[in-house]
């Protein structure tokens, strides 16, 4: 019982409930018209065959006299059928006919009307009939008329099909709208079957596909999309926890050993504040990192636009061009700018400042060995938006490493070896998608070129899109990249 | 520097008794607010030079009991102190009334540097100078010029401003953030040594061939333009 309650609560039933209801109204205005015209035509045909009585008879009247109308009223009125006469003197007594007298106020016009009769040898005038009064010449009467009994029983027919046939629509459209509403409540029940399983932690399943590609396999399809990106995310979750853990355990343990070490010798004043000096600095690095983790998490999450101003992107890249032009000089190097004027852009000047520090800190600490090499800081407009690139001339980037390294804490072998977090590319990648733009790592032939490319206009772009290049962008936590080597 | 009266809001005791002592070291007198009403109630007296208000605090957070104070017309310049310390969380604090933002972990030597470049802005609310001097180190705001001893010094746009930021400071650390926010207009990390590169390019053209330098290196805690040594 509750589950037939369940079944008529379904949107399919009730849905077939409507269209029944619809299609019977439906059905039932075309039944009704079709007797409507049938009647029409019925008492049509009745019309002319009592006109083509009355002018036959007629006839024979004015052929031969009341005597030959009579013979052959006499006739008619032997053989069964619907057709009634009757002939009366002027004055209404009967000469001949199936009629037991004249109906009461038929008009004498020879107009065609409806009217009870009394059949000669019943008690009672309880038939219908159409008939009409004409006037023979030489005062007698001839009443021409024909039974209603077989339109009686067309209407009954008529009628009877309409609630058989009423009947019918409604037994089969609840059927049918029963056994819709169970095939889809079975479908449904799977579907919330597997997602009870999926909630309840076993993320692997998917939603099953009936193969049906309608719109159920479609909601089915999208939602296992979905899980597809949420398992990816958990799964980049757990990387990244990983990742924390290790790296920022790796300067955890060197602080303590640092402290740990100081402790056990026997050590001048000097050492002792040495020591602590040293883990002041590695206190530092480890702040670092956590505010670039935090900075990462905050950018994908995205800002609410009311840290969003409007700036030039070209100033910017000035700005940061100058500020590390003295510190290329001491690496040898020298940091060219290549900016167009007025790149206004909608956005938080200072992510993209950091995210630019970021970049050209790399290209000096990866990309500018060679004394006299030039770092590149270019800001144009291509198209809708403005790209901010920084080159080098360095060894560049291996193609298959590219997008591995804009991951968090990845850092390629050959430069493990030297100071940095792993994080400068994540935080570009991440300020980038912020604005509803990407990161790009290119080849700068030789060396390494990586371009922010951002929407001109990225107003409200203040959800992260997630970029081609990048891994999923999400929250402090998100990150498919692998892990670091 | 004078003695500062400085009110430290904060929750948390080991931090707070930490701040008072070191402020305290340092000659200045320090009162400890363990909560928000405590320490609205302590500021409202208006008797202090600077406040350094913790962020998260019981029973009133840091950001109200600023605007409220800046409700009441008490202007006493403010710290926020903060373990967010993001883009957005600076800008939230400074335009809830605050003067400046240290986020947490802080090294003491930032906070004291910008905690009595706040009192000094108040004590000595001297009016935007047209000329600072030090020894015989001249800038002239007006002409974008500098005279050493004498002899004009040609110096890039960015070291005018670097310059005239130390000199606007004199006799105070100014550390590696504060130049970076005053004289970039960038609030970020600078990560390398970005700053110091800069310096010592000042340091070769404003020291150079003197025999006492001007411009100090305070280990640990930033910069300091004075004359002569102490």
């Amino acid at each position: 019982m509750k589950a037939l309650a369940r079944l008529f609560r379904t949107t399919a039933f009730k849905l077939s409930l409507a269209y029944l209801v619809l299609f019977g109204i439906g059905a039932g205005i075309v039944l009704t018209r079709v007797q409507i015209h049938v009647e029409d035509l019925f008492d049509e045909q009745i019309a002319q065959t009592i006109d083509a009585d009355i002018r036959g008879l007629a006839e024979q009247y004015s052929e031969g006299g009341i005597r030959q109308l009579v013979e052959v009223v006499e006739r008619r009125v032997r053989a069964p059928g619907a057709s009634l006469y009757l002939v009366t003197t002027f004055s209404g007594e009967l000469v001949v006919g199936n009629i037991a007298a004249l109906p009461p106020d038929l008009p004498d016009q020879s107009e065609l009307v409806e009217a009870r009769y009394q059949r000669r040898g019943e008690a009672t005038a309880h038939h219908r009939a159409m008939m009409r009064l004409f006037q023979l010449p030489g005062g007698f009467r001839l009443l021409v008329g024909h039974d209603l009994n077989d339109r009686k029983l067309l209407r009954g027919i008529l009628g009877r099909a309409l609630v058989t046939s009423l009947f019918w629509l409604i037994a089969i459209g609840t059927l049918g709208g029963i056994i819709v509403a169970r095939r889809i409540l079975a479908r449904l029940d799977k579907l919330s079957a597997s997602a009870r399983r999926i909630m309840s932690g076993d993320l692997e399943q998917r939603l099953p596909l009936m193969g049906a590609d309608d719109e159920l396999d479609r909601l089915a399809g999208n939602l296992n999309a979905m899980l597809e990106r949420i398992e990816q995310l958990m799964a980049g979750l757990r990387e990244v926890s990983d990742n924390i853990a290790h790296d920022l355990k790796t300067p955890l343990t060197r602080l303590r050993n640092r402290a740990d070490a100081a402790l056990r010798s026997d050590s001048t004043t000097e050492q002792y504040r040495e020591a602590l000096t040293d883990m002041i600095e590695e206190s530092d690095a480890l702040i670092r990192i956590f505010d670039a983790l935090l900075m990462i998490a905050r950018a994908e999450a995205g800002y609410c636009s009311d840290f969003m101003g409007e700036f030039d992107a070209a100033r910017v890249a000035a700005d940061i061009a100058e500020m590390y032009e003295p510190v290329a000089e001491e690496h040898g190097a020298r940091i060219e700018l290549d900016a167009a004027e007025g790149l206004t852009l909608r956005g938080n000047r200072e992510l993209l400042g950091q995210a630019l520090v970021n970049l050209v800190d790399n290209a000096l600490k990866y990309g500018a060995s060679t004394p006299g090499a030039a770092v590149r800081v270019g800001a144009r407009r291509v198209g809708d938006g403005i790209e901010i690139g920084v080159s080098d001339r360095g060894p560049g980037i291996a193609t298959k490493d590219r997008d591995r390294v804009i991951g968090r804490f990845v850092r390629l072998e050959n430069s493990r070896s030297r100071p940095g977090s792993g994080l400068g590319l994540s935080l570009a990648a991440a300020v980038a998608r912020l604005h509803g733009g990407t990161l790009r790592i290119e080849d700068n032939e030789p060396g390494l070129r990586v371009i922010v490319s951002l929407p001109a206009t990225s107003a409200d772009a203040t959800r992260p899109t997630s970029a081609p290049v990048a891994p999923p962008a999400t929250g402090l936590a998100a990150g498919t990249s692998p892990r670091a080597l | 520097m004078r003695e500062m009266r400085i009110l430290v809001v904060e929750d948390d005791s080991e931090a707070g008794a930490y701040l008072v002592k070191a402020f305290r070291e340092q000659g200045h007198v320090a009162d400890h607010a363990a909560d928000g009403l405590e320490g609205y109630a302590a500021a409202a007296e208006g008797r202090y030079d600077v406040l350094v208000i913790d962020r998260m605090l019981p029973k009133l957070d840091g950001l109200s009991l600023i605007s409220g104070l800046r409700e009441q017309k008490i202007d006493t310049p403010a710290l926020i102190l903060s373990a967010l310390g993001q883009v957005d969380d600076r800008v939230r604090g400074l335009r809830a009334g605050g003067d400046d933002y240290v986020s947490k972990p802080y090294a003491f030597s930032e906070l004291l540097a910008r905690v009595e470049a706040l009192a000094r802005r108040r004590g000595g609310a001297k009016p935007e100078e047209t000329a600072y001097r030090v020894g015989d180190l001249e800038l002239d705001r007006l002409a974008h010029k500098v005279v050493s001893a004498g002899q004009e010094i040609v110096l890039q746009p960015r070291e005018f401003r670097l310059l005239e930021y130390l000199m606007k400071h004199a006799g105070q650390v100014v550390t590696r953030t504060m130049l970076l926010e005053n004289v970039w207009d960038y609030h970020f990390d600078p990560q390398t040594n970005v700053i110091d590169v800069h310096i010592s390019r000042l340091r070769a053209k404003i020291d150079k061939g003197r025999e006492t330098p001007l411009l100090h290196t305070i280990r640990g805690a930033g910069y300091m333009i004075r004359e002569g040594a102490r």
